[in-house]
């Protein structure tokens, strides 16, 4: 039976699945002239969710339904930046989707289910809720995908983010299957998280237990999109509609990161000897892959997504380094990444009208005669991806870099570092074309008059300088939560 | 007498002819639906099989989780089919490559 201490536990889960069907319900009933509130409604809801994570967050670990959902501070960080860039994603996307005559309900609530099914991943404490958190964030993402029904490219974008994300899952629960068999030979079967951290020392199978850890591994590196598992990543990202695009590569990721620690430090903490040198080689892979060959880009979208591929990279360099260092280090990159790419993507989506999705680089072509501090505001995001001092991203990857050569990985941070300067190509090109290119013969440069947009997406940008500059309370908040 | 490995030994091959006929199959996309289906009862099978010889009763419901999503996952993947026969009038794979890079 739930106690009344398992329900307050879960209470913003709770609220939130109360809250999304509400909103299902309003776009049902509500007349076609109401149905704009929709959106202020759902950020609402999003920012209470927020409150509710934070106001409730107890001191000590809480845990509920016998260790099922796991309610930690690393949880609490994960939370409030997925709800919170969610909710910028809605104020990004409202202009893009009446343009596309794509407005609707379904929107909010599917994206709304995808951060439930993010917050609950984050959460779990068990290999079921794991699972179960994945699933309802993909199953949400794949429709969001394929939102725009009738174009050409959503619906191939979304059939190949269907079965490669499937063949994932399948690979990730083969693994569990494989450790919970390995945890039953010589002990009590389980699939508790807490319990199979211990496992390897009395299993008559390591073999078995080693086998699902690589499985699992499988699994996890697609959901990061790290090479060689990131195929799908640039084709979801070019045919997903932008709104999507960004929710895709910023709350997404901060979801694959909560899914990357759970299964390893926290379920097979005692194998992290096995686990380094593949998210070593993995971050390798990944560094390399993506930083060169988002060099031939055209597509904005899809230099996008190779970036994304190589910040990943970065941030499993954190990973690799199995100490509480290097997974605060982690968090802190991959929140501040999640915020880059929201502002990268913020400003094409100003940019887009309809029939125009501004998403080739030689579209921002002279965009600083045209619009001055749109410009400004790009160059931020790609200064802060590119990782220039002073911006958030600096500091992102310095404490990565830092955290790999404490862990004895200098050759790694070698490898990250040179990649790093080859990345600063790419980045500086989308500038050129911004600044020192002349517009293309006809162009026509139209920014969204949206003001919760334009707000919004200057804080948000602004925001990548500040935290650069001011970056202790965050990390120290990171830090905190790994107990460094 | 069925003992366990021999479970375990008929989970891998499902499992193996499952990533076989997402990677081999050239032809048609719902293939690669029914391949999605096998792997995950592949996966199952593994559950079972561990929790009947172990005598653990949380694989089996772990079992039943997978059953749904399975089912849940299906529904997508065949709408997002239609989507894609009704755009392009095909569900050939081959047909399938508007995007590169």
């Amino acid at each position: 039976m739930p106690t009344l201490y398992d329900i307050l536990t879960l209470l913003p889960e709770l609220y939130l699945v109360a809250a999304v069907c509400l909103i299902l319900l309003l776009d049902a009933f509500m007349k076609p002239a109401q149905r704009p509130q929709l959106h202020w409604i759902s950020i609402v809801v999003l920012l209470v969710a927020i409150y509710l994570v934070v106001a409730g967050q107890p001191e000590q670990t809480a845990t509920a339904f016998n260790g099922m959902f796991v309610r930690d501070h690393v949880a609490e960080i994960l939370k409030v930046f997925a709800l919170g860039i969610t909710a910028v994603v809605f104020v990004y996307a409202r202009p893009y989707m009446i343009d596309r005559k794509l407005f609707g309900g379904e929107f909010y609530a599917l994206m709304i289910f995808a951060v439930l099914g993010v917050m609950v991943m984050v959460s779990a404490g068990n290999l079921v809720t794991i699972y179960l958190g994945l699933a309802l964030l993909s199953l949400s993402s794949y429709a969001l995908v394929a939102l725009n029904r009738d174009a050409r490219l959503p619906p191939e974008a979304a059939i190949k983010y269907f079965v490669l994300s499937a063949l994932a899952g399948g690979m990730l629960l083969y693994g569990m299957s494989m450790v919970y068999g390995a945890s039953g030979m010589g002990g009590t079967p389980t699939l508790d998280l807490a319990q199979l951290h211990g496992v390897m020392a009395y299993t008559t199978a390591p073999k078995l237990l080693l086998l699902g850890l690589i499985f699992m591994l499988v699994g996890i590196g697609f959901e990061l999109g790290v090479a060689p598992f990131h195929m799908w990543l640039p084709d979801v990202y070019h045919g997903a509609p932008t709104p999507v695009t960004t929710f895709i590569g910023a709350v997404s990721k901060l979801a694959a990161f909560g899914l990357a620690w759970r299964l390893l430090e926290v379920g097979m903490g005692d194998l992290s000897r096995y686990w380094q040198p593949m998210l070593a080689a993995l971050a390798t892979a990944s560094l390399v892959i993506g930083n060169l060959v988002a060099i031939v880009q055209t597509n904005f979208k899809r230099m996008m997504a190779y970036s994304t591929i190589s910040h990943m990279g970065y941030v499993l360099l954190g990973l690799s380094a199995a100490t509480p260092e290097g997974y605060s280090a982690a968090l802190f990159y991959v929140i501040c990444y999640a915020l880059m790419s929201a502002a990268a993507f913020g400003v094409m989506l100003v940019l887009a009208r309809a029939g125009f999705e501004c998403e080739e680089i030689s579209d921002f072509k002279g965009l600083n005669q045209k619009a001055p501090w749109m410009a400004f505001l790009m160059l931020l995001a790609m200064f802060s991806l590119a990782g220039v001092p002073p911006l958030f991203g600096f500091w992102a990857k310095v404490l990565v870099l830092e955290a790999a050569i404490h862990a004895d990985m200098l050759w790694l941070a070698i490898v990250g570092v040179v990649t790093a300067f080859i990345g600063l190509y790419y980045y500086l090109y989308v500038i050129k074309a911004m600044y020192f290119d002349a517009p293309e013969e006809g162009a026509v440069v139209e920014v969204k008059t949206d003001t919760s947009l334009r707000v919004v997406l200057s804080v948000n940008a602004l925001a990548l300088l500040a935290l650069g500059l001011y970056w202790g309370p965050l990390l120290a908040w990171c830090q905190r939560a790994f107990g460094v | 007498m069925i003992s366990l490995a021999h479970y375990i030994v008929l989970g891998a091959v499902l499992f193996c002819i499952a990533v076989a006929g997402l990677f081999i199959n050239r032809k048609n996309v719902i293939v690669l639906l029914m391949s999605i289906e096998l792997m995950l009862l592949a996966v199952n099978m593994n559950f079972v099989a561990f929790s009947r010889f172990l005598g653990d009763v949380s694989g089996q419901v772990f079992v039943f989780f997978i059953l749904t999503v399975a089912a849940a996952e299906a529904a997508v993947g065949l709408a997002i089919l239609v989507l894609l026969f009704r755009t392009r009038s095909t569900i050939n794979i081959a047909d399938i490559d508007s995007m590169k890079g």
